[in-house]
């Protein structure tokens, strides 16, 4: 894997700050990702992390700081209101394209079959032709084991196999890095084992994701980095064997006591 | 023949002296009253093409609270759902006319000088002013979370648009739809005011012919129905298509 893609992080996102009116939610996050990195974001609820996950694909704008995705860095302007905007919408959706992106909520379009979810941005977004997006779609709704659900609508199937349809659905643009946020929270607990089981295939076979995540022990088995949010800052970062069975910080420990028991 | 001739010769004298309604003399005028179905159906359905035509951009700029045009649209709306729609259609057929520079202007002749036209752009204004409501209404109930996963995976402002936002909300607006063409319908006797043959204008004409209290109207009323009848199905047929997604959840339930 000594290859050009391996030395060019495959997202690198530098000093990222948020507010939101008078509450600062993010005080200034760094993280790189090497491609094949699986990165999982901890901590309290409102310690900002899924902020800072929605901040890389500009779903938040920032108000300071860089996002750069494969050495291209999203260029912000200031608007004349003097907000801070991107400066080239065009340079976001390009990016957007190659950043998937999983929510807690699984957001399938409602009016679309489970294959029809899948080949939308295939077809309109990346351009395939219609069988060659079907086809592309087949494939991808095959690994995540929902092929046989693939003309049901959204409200017609579980949380967890809307899920893995909505990972379906990000994996099938063969993004450069995926974004999960809270993917398993929204679920019945009988039903996040089905979830894991799939983002673990992924991050064995080598894709880079940032997994914003209240399971533990997905972090700790299937991550390679765990970063521990505080607050809208790093409290904690390192292997999962760091973080998890040396926590030097008593708000790190707090949490896993918490989460733990 | 001698029978059949006598036969026809006696429901005609069943018809006018017996029967409470003449229905030979309906049988008779029928193809009149056709063509005043044809009348209100052309009316009727420019009318909704026009109409709903102009309320999508008008609905989009409502929904999103376009900063010049959000007012004005308001205003529109308002006047147009808060006054009866036989006053609109006076005001254009019989209030226009009274200005000498409408009568001058090139729209007089073919335009506003025509009781088809006047009618045909009323319609259109009033059923637009409708549809602009409960669309908008539908767009804004697009769930914030099909538009961020839209957003994610790379689609522009008019892909979303095109793709996700008006789909769904033509589809919630469907139902809602159904009810505003058979209002419209309903609301198309008004062509018979301003002289024009719809199926009403027909029976009363009948009526008044004849010197009739009901055959007119009640005719009308049949042919009414079977109209509103074939709206319902047609509304049916395509909420089956295209509301597949909302039906209840059943074992098997695929599209």
């Amino acid at each position: 894997m000594e290859t050009s893609a391996s030395q060019t992080p495959a997202l690198e996102v530098l000093d990222l700050h948020k507010r939101f009116n008078d509450v600062e939610v993010l005080k200034g996050v760094n993280l790189v990702a090497k491609t094949g990195d699986v990165i999982s974001m901890l901590g309290a609820s409102g310690s900002g992390k899924s902020t800072f996950l929605r901040c890389i694909n500009l779903l938040e704008v920032p108000d300071r700081g860089t996002v750069t995705v494969h050495g291209e860095t999203i260029r912000m302007s200031t608007s004349k209101y003097g907000d801070i905007v991107p400066a080239d919408s065009s340079q976001v959706i390009r990016l957007r394209s190659r950043l998937g992106m999983v929510f807690q909520s699984f957001n399938l379009w409602q009016h679309m079959t489970v294959l029809e979810n899948v080949t939308e941005a295939l077809i309109h977004v990346l351009k395939l032709s219609k069988t060659e997006a079907a086809d592309r779609a087949c494939q991808t709704l095959d690994r995540v084991g929902m092929l046989d659900r693939k003309d049901y609508y959204p409200a017609h199937i579980s949380g967890g196999q809307q899920q893995r349809a909505a990972i379906a659905r990000a994996l099938a643009m063969e993004p450069d890095v995926m974004l999960f946020d809270e993917p398993t929270s929204a679920l019945d607990p009988e039903l996040v084992g089905e979830v894991l089981k799939v983002m673990r295939n992924l991050a064995e076979e080598g894709r880079t994701m940032i997994v914003v995540t209240h399971e533990i022990g997905f972090a700790r088995d299937v991550s390679n980095r765990v970063i521990f949010l505080h607050e809208g800052a790093i409290d904690s970062e390192g292997t999962p064997d760091q973080v998890f069975t040396n926590p030097d910080s008593a708000q790190l420990k707090k949490f896993l006591s918490n989460a733990i028991h | 023949m001698t029978t059949e001739r006598t036969f026809f010769e006696y429901l005609v004298h069943v018809s006018e002296n017996q029967s409470p309604l003449d229905f030979m003399l309906i049988a008779d005028h029928l193809d009149k009253f056709f063509f005043g179905a044809l009348l209100t159906l052309e009316i009727t359905a420019l009318a909704l093409v026009i109409g709903g035509a102009m309320a999508v951009p008008l609905a989009i700029a409502r929904a999103y609270r376009h900063r010049w045009l959000n007012g004005p649209i308001w205003a529109f709306t308002y006047v147009f759902r808060g006054t009866p729609l036989l006053v609109q259609v006076y005001l254009v057929y019989y209030g226009l006319a009274q200005f000498d520079f409408v009568r001058e202007s090139f729209l007089w002749n073919p335009v506003l000088s025509s009781p088809w036209w006047c009618a045909l752009i009323t319609f259109s204004l009033n059923t637009a002013a409708y549809t602009t409501e409960f669309l908008r209404g539908a767009i804004e109930n697009t769930a914030k979370g099909e538009i961020e996963a839209a957003k994610a995976c790379g689609m522009s402002k008019i892909q979303m648009m095109r793709r996700v936002i008006l789909p769904g909300a033509f589809r919630r607006a469907l139902p809602a739809y159904s009810n505003e063409v058979i209002f419209m319908l309903h609301s198309s006797v008004v062509l018979s005011t301003i002289t024009l043959q719809d199926i009403l204008g027909v029976g009363r004409w009948l009526n008044g012919r004849y010197y009739l209290a009901y055959e007119g109207f009640i005719t009308a009323m049949v042919f009414y129905m079977a109209l509103v009848f074939l709206i319902s199905q047609a509304f049916k047929f395509w909420e089956k298509k295209w509301l597949g997604h909302l039906r209840p959840r059943t074992a098997g339930s695929t599209r």
